[in-house]
């Protein structure tokens, strides 16, 4: 149990110095001035602070969105080990339902998007949702490697299956990799698909949805945001790196120590990775999406087929 | 064998997935120049897997055909395409004649027919490497598909080319290498085979002023 | 005697007789019917009187069925002095009609609870005729779960199609209502035409109809083959299966919502339960090839609907093809479910089945839910195009968030039902690599991509549904004065609703539910025995899911969050116009139309519809935008049929001349050979 409450409070502390570090490298890459890095927590202080201004249309599904959405990735944070795999909460849901989890936190905020009733919200919406479905094979197929190579989909027993298995560079798992990769960037509003910095109307897709949110609500989205990102890099961690975690048995205090170093070493290298990425991509035109995705998707299923064949 | 395969086996697996990787990227390329620079890679990867084969097996005359690899596939043979589509102005964009997400998929489904297809064959080889032929097949296949759909010349070479990428690779897995003689008269019919195609590109270049195969239609009777 | 003891004893003494108390109870409905009929034109006592003494019959015969299921003891079986000399009625309850029997009953409870508050006085056909049709529709889908002959089979087969058909026209002046019923009857009975051979096939040549005599033939694999296609053909033309779906997305939006609901919702089940029965019951052998059939079809149906739900504009319309969605999924259920019995793997059998049957049950709940919450929508405000409605939160919050219930359920959302039968079938999936063929190992998995595809876009697609009817501003000043479901229609949707949550959050109950019907059809049930919180079908260590602890998770989150954000920072609010980005002219007819928020889905999938678009120029004074999406099935596949028919009709057409003295002329070359064959 404490284990299980200390993962979670690591999480919700961690995920905006993710986002931070992330927006830190970025503009060191493009040679501006690096915002400091706990400028998300500023952002976030300041919004807190504020009063809401809600559109006078407003229903109560748009106002308890913000907390669901929030929740829904507190909870997601619950069920990934990313530092220990002894966890009780973890059994709740394997990684498809936590699939599922994203997608419940997706469809509230494209509903949130449509209830007041703007152009742009629902245009959001509509993209969000069209991202979602284009990703979502991609997704269930590099599940589907890891289902291959460890026999399981719930995250704990991945990793433990990988921890006790002799190290090698497996194809299906590499493939896996990068498309899990491209999967992360196009679901998390990042470059190729969306742009996080943008606020040019016609281009924005997460922007879009929560034009209309304000003061403590919006923190509470952009929090979730930064959490869903974290999630995101804990379920990559457990699934393609997962030296560090702690596991079953071995996991006193010094492990769990251990643990929670290798992961934020693990962070600063990926959020590194991401901004590379990010700086090196430009970002597609929105019915370029299907194309990037298809070439996710065609990447996992390469990997299933090349474990099928090659059967390591 | 006088070499221990346990990390031998993993990294000519790696290599072969990433050399069908390429395959498929090549299918989603829409410049020539990347083209190229795929292809190049291509034969990287072909000499590494070569090289790994020639060490695991203690055959001499594979590490000859590695350095062949090394030395046509990757230097000499993307640097004469280079200087052809410079000559011939055709960097650029070549649009497909099926739509990219399209031939993917049609892509995908050669490479479950290569693959089941190899099951029962590499079968009845004994190499280490066996497994990799539903691979070779494979990108034998992809190449071919990529010379179907491209509408310019050029990329037509580079499909064939790829293709004997996907040839080679199949002998080195199936029986670790064909006799050396072969392999020399290969390589010299590729060479030949892109100088006699460089000719033929001018050649309908100053016909149709332009490296679309869809000119060459006007030249049947009717 | 105990207490205890006295009610145990009691239930005992009812699970022996449930049989006949089964049958009183559907004779019930038969009753309510007729008695209608006393005062046809009454709607007060026909339909507040009725229609909820229906519902309570309903929940009984679900109580008996979920009784049927969960004794676990012996099927039992009875012949009824009824039917024709020497083919009596043989009926039959056991856990595979008990799980229908139960799907019905709970749907069929809600639906009824419904119907009593809907009709109004003056639409269509009287509310005594329409009573008697809706029951003898109930009784009839009971009667084919409970049949266990052919002959009976096929009598209440075909009392469901017609019942169904006169519920379907019951608004008959209007002609394109009449066209859609007509289009359903022909389907419905070229379905049961192949149906009725593949039973003559089945029957093996000693002319015994019973389904017992049929269990006990053993059939060549060519007659087996063939009795499953035609039981396909025939079953998948009622369930609305791509390519048999043409009449479904005409018939189910021309009935009255409640009728929608239950042939949506009911009737698409019979199809899947005949499915099972003949696949695992009657026939002995499953081949593979059956399995990639049956899969192949309904994944290519489960992605058709949702592509064409995403772009259709009449809410009812939308909601059919999400049928049709859906029926695929239950059938890439069965299909997996033949493929792995075929490769004597009962266990991932068990878990594709569990995955059919709760989906089954689900879809029931659901998909009548949403039906019933467009006929409070359409009541309120007389529209069906989605272009016309928007912001009906406002004005109906009960219909709305019912409906959001069952919006986010048929979505395949945890915590709610839908996503546990998405979630079991894809548990099926993962182990498809397993299958000891070449080719089939490889490609079946890519199967599991495309199921993904179909649930995303099912989201998508609800999404739409929702966002446009429900939320955003009223798309017509009309619609500010719509009014809420009255007091019975609300108990109808939230007796749905909580289906829906129910199942959703402690699916372990339906798991083993379902676990009695595989027990029965393939001996072997998936991994029932964990926890109460969890359910591990396979096993904990590969996969578990808990529904209920997901629930009170996100509820606890949410709550504590809450909490300290009012107590950290504050709740202060205030109400203002919306910012959108400070554009000063907004209109709520600025908001995304169906039409739009349709077109990415026209843009991807282009290749599948036949479009037809009118754009503006940009010169136009009064510019005019017109889209009009067609099925391309429709002109590939009916067209020609069409066509043929009709030039068939043409031939013989000429026969009829008109004149007196070639019909004579008919007449007597017809006896002259009639005496010829006496000779």
């Amino acid at each position: 149990m404490v284990r299980q409450f200390g993962e979670v409070l690591l999480a919700i502390a961690l995920a905006p110095l993710f986002v931070g570090w992330i927006a830190q490298c970025r503009a060191w890459l493009q040679s501006r001035t690096a915002p400091p890095l706990v400028q998300p927590y500023r952002m976030l202080r300041k919004l807190f602070q504020k009063d809401v201004a809600l559109a006078a249309n407003a229903t109560p599904l748009f106002r308890i969105t913000p907390y669901i959405l929030f929740g829904s990735m507190v909870l997601a944070a619950a069920i990934i080990p990313s530092i220990a795999t002894d966890l009780p909460f973890a059994r709740v849901a394997d990684a498809i339902a936590l699939i599922g989890i994203f997608a419940t936190a997706r469809v509230f905020q494209s509903l949130a998007a449509m209830d007041i009733g703007t152009a742009f919200g629902t245009m959001g919406a509509r993209r969000e949702m069209m991202v979602g479905f284009l990703a979502e094979p991609a997704l269930l197929m590099i599940l589907f490697n890891a289902f291959l190579l460890s026999g399981s989909t719930a995250l704990p027993s991945v990793v433990e299956a990988y921890s006790a298995g002799p190290h090698s560079i497996n194809p299906s798992l590499t493939f896996a990799g990068v498309a899990f990769v491209m999967v992360l960037l196009a679901e998390n509003a990042r470059v190729p698909i969306d742009n996080p910095a943008t606020h040019l109307e016609l281009t924005m897709i997460h922007e879009a949805m929560v034009l209309e949110y304000s003061a403590r609500h919006l923190a509470l989205i952009e929090w979730a945001s930064s959490l869903k990102l974290f999630n995101y890099a804990c379920i990559g961690f457990a699934l393609f790196l997962p030296w560090g975690i702690a596991t079953h048995g071995a996991d006193g205090g010094w492990a769990l120590l251990l643990a929670a170093a290798a992961l934020i070493g693990k962070l600063i290298v990926f959020g590194a990775a991401l901004a590379l990425i990010e700086s090196l991509s430009a970002k597609l035109r929105i019915f370029r999406a299907p194309e990037y995705l298809a070439t996710a998707f065609l990447i996992a299923v390469l990997g299933l087929l090349v474990h099928l064949l090659l059967g390591s | 064998m006088p070499h221990s395969n346990h990390w031998i086996v993993p990294s000519l697996n790696l290599l072969a997935s990433i050399l069908l990787l390429i395959s498929f990227a090549m299918l989603s390329r829409r410049r020539t120049q990347r083209l190229i620079t795929l292809y190049a890679w291509q034969g990287l990867v072909l000499f590494a897997s070569t090289f790994l084969v020639a060490y695991s097996s203690g055959q001499k005359e594979l590490y000859y055909s590695a350095a062949l690899t090394l030395l046509l596939k990757v230097i000499v043979l993307p640097w004469v395409l280079y200087r052809l589509i410079r000559n011939l102005g055709a960097q650029w964009d070549n649009e497909p004649l099926v739509n990219i997400p399209t031939t993917m998929l049609v892509g995908l489904g050669l490479v479950i027919f290569a693959f089941g297809l190899a099951q029962p064959i590499s079968m009845m080889a004994n190499t280490i490497t066996r497994n990799t032929l539903g691979i070779a097949l494979a990108v034998i296949l992809l190449s071919f598909l990529m010379m179907i759909t491209r509408r310019k010349a050029v990329t037509q070479v580079i499909g064939f080319l790829a293709m004997e990428n996907g040839l080679f690779f199949a002998a080195t897995s199936a029986t670790n290498g064909m006799p050396m003689a072969i392999e020399l008269g290969i390589a010299l019919d590729l060479l030949v085979a892109v100088f006699i195609l460089g000719i033929f590109f001018f050649q309908i270049r100053e016909q149709f002023d332009s490296l679309d195969l869809h000119h060459l239609e006007s030249l049947k009777e009717d | 005697m105990s207490h205890a003891a006295w009610i145990s004893n009691g239930l005992l003494s009812l699970q022996r007789h449930d049989l006949s108390w089964m049958l009183i109870l559907v004779l019930g409905w038969l009753v309510l019917g007729v008695i209608g009929l006393l005062r046809p034109h009454s709607l007060r006592f026909v339909a507040r009187g009725l229609f909820p003494a229906g519902a309570l019959i309903a929940l009984g015969v679900a109580l008996l069925g979920g009784v049927a299921l969960l004794a676990g003891h012996a099927p039992q079986a009875a012949v009824l002095p009824l039917g024709l000399p020497g083919l009596p009625f043989h009926v039959r309850l056991d856990a595979l009609s008990g799980f229908f029997l139960l799907l019905m009953g709970v749907a069929g409870a809600g639906i009824s609870m419904f119907a009593a508050g809907y009709f109004r006085s003056g639409e269509g056909t009287s509310p005594g005729v329409l009573g008697l049709h809706y029951h003898i529709f109930l009784a009839s889908m009971a009667l084919v779960v409970l049949a266990d002959d052919a002959y009976f089979f096929m009598v209440a087969w075909e009392l469901m199609a017609l019942s169904s058909y006169f519920l379907v026209v019951s608004q008959h002046r209007r002609s394109e209502i009449r066209r859609a019923g007509f289009l359903y009857l022909l389907m419905a009975h070229l379905g049961a035409i192949c149906l009725l051979f593949s039973f003559g096939v089945l029957q093996g040549g000693n002319w015994q109809l019973t389904f017992e005599a049929m269990r006990a033939t053993t059939h060549t694999p060519f007659w087996a083959t063939v009795a499953f296609l035609l039981a396909l053909l025939g079953f998948g033309a009622k369930a609305g299966l791509v390519p048999l779906h043409g009449w479904l997305p005409e018939a189910h939006p021309a009935a009255p919502s409640p009728v929608s609901a239950m042939m949506s919702g009911l009737m698409l089940k019979t199809a899947v339960y005949g499915m099972l029965r003949i696949t695992f019951d009657l026939l002995h052998v499953q081949f593979w090839q059956w399995g990639v059939l049956v899969l192949v079809l309904g994944l290519f149906s489960a992605l058709y609907g949702a592509i064409f739900a995403g772009v259709k504009t009449d809410m009812k319309r939308l909601l059919a093809y999400s049928s049709i969605e859906n029926i695929g999924l239950i059938f890439t259920g069965i299909g997996l479910a033949i493929l792995f019995a075929s490769c004597h793997l009962p266990l991932f059998a068990a878990l594709a089945l569990s995955a059919v049957l709760l989906h089954s049950l689900n879809h029931s709940l659901f998909k009548s839910l949403l039906f019933l919450a467009t006929g409070n929508v359409l009541h309120a405000t007389k529209r069906r195009s989605l272009g016309a409605l928007g912001g009906l939160a406002h004005t109906m919050p009960w219909v709305a968030t019912l409906a959001l219930v069952g919006t986010l359920a048929i979505a395949g959302l945890p915590p709610l039902n839908g996503f546990v039968s998405e979630w079991l079938l894809l548990q099926a999936f993962l182990f498809t690599p397993q299958i000891p063929h070449a080719f089939i190992n490889m490609l079946v998995p890519l199967g599991a991509a495309v199921l993904a595809l179909t649930v995303a876009l099912a989201a998508y697609v609800m999404v739409k549904f929702y966002g446009i009817v429900f939320l955003g501003q009223p798309r017509e000043p009309a619609l500010e004065d719509a009014h809420d479901a009255n007091w019975l229609e609300r108990i109808g949707l939230a007796w749905l609703a909580l289906g829906c949550i129910a199942i959703g959050v402690l699916p372990q109950i339906a798991l083993r539910a379902a676990g009695a019907v595989t027990g029965l059809l393939l001996g072997q049930t998936v991994n029932l025995s964990s926890h109460l919180l969890w359910i591990a079908p396979i096993a904990p260590r590969q996969a578990s899911y808990s529904g209920i602890l997901l629930l009170a998770g996100i509820v606890c989150v949410v709550g504590i969050t809450f909490v300290l954000v009012r107590v950290l920072a504050h709740g202060r609010t205030r109400r203002t116009v919306p910012w959108d980005c400070g554009y000063p002219w907004q209109t709520s007819r600025m908001q995304d139309t169906a039409e739009g928020f349709g077109q990415p889905l026209r843009h991807i999938f282009a290749f599948a519809f036949d479009m037809e678009r009118e754009l503006p120029s940009p010169a136009d004074a009064a510019p005019h935008y017109r889209i009009h999406v067609e099925d391309r099935l429709w002109r590939m596949v009916y067209l020609p049929i069409v066509r043929a028919v009709q030039r068939l009709s043409d031939a013989i057409g000429v026969l009829q001349g008109g004149r007196l003295a070639v019909y004579l002329l008919y007449s007597f070359l017809t006896l002259l050979a009639l005496l010829v064959g006496v000779l």
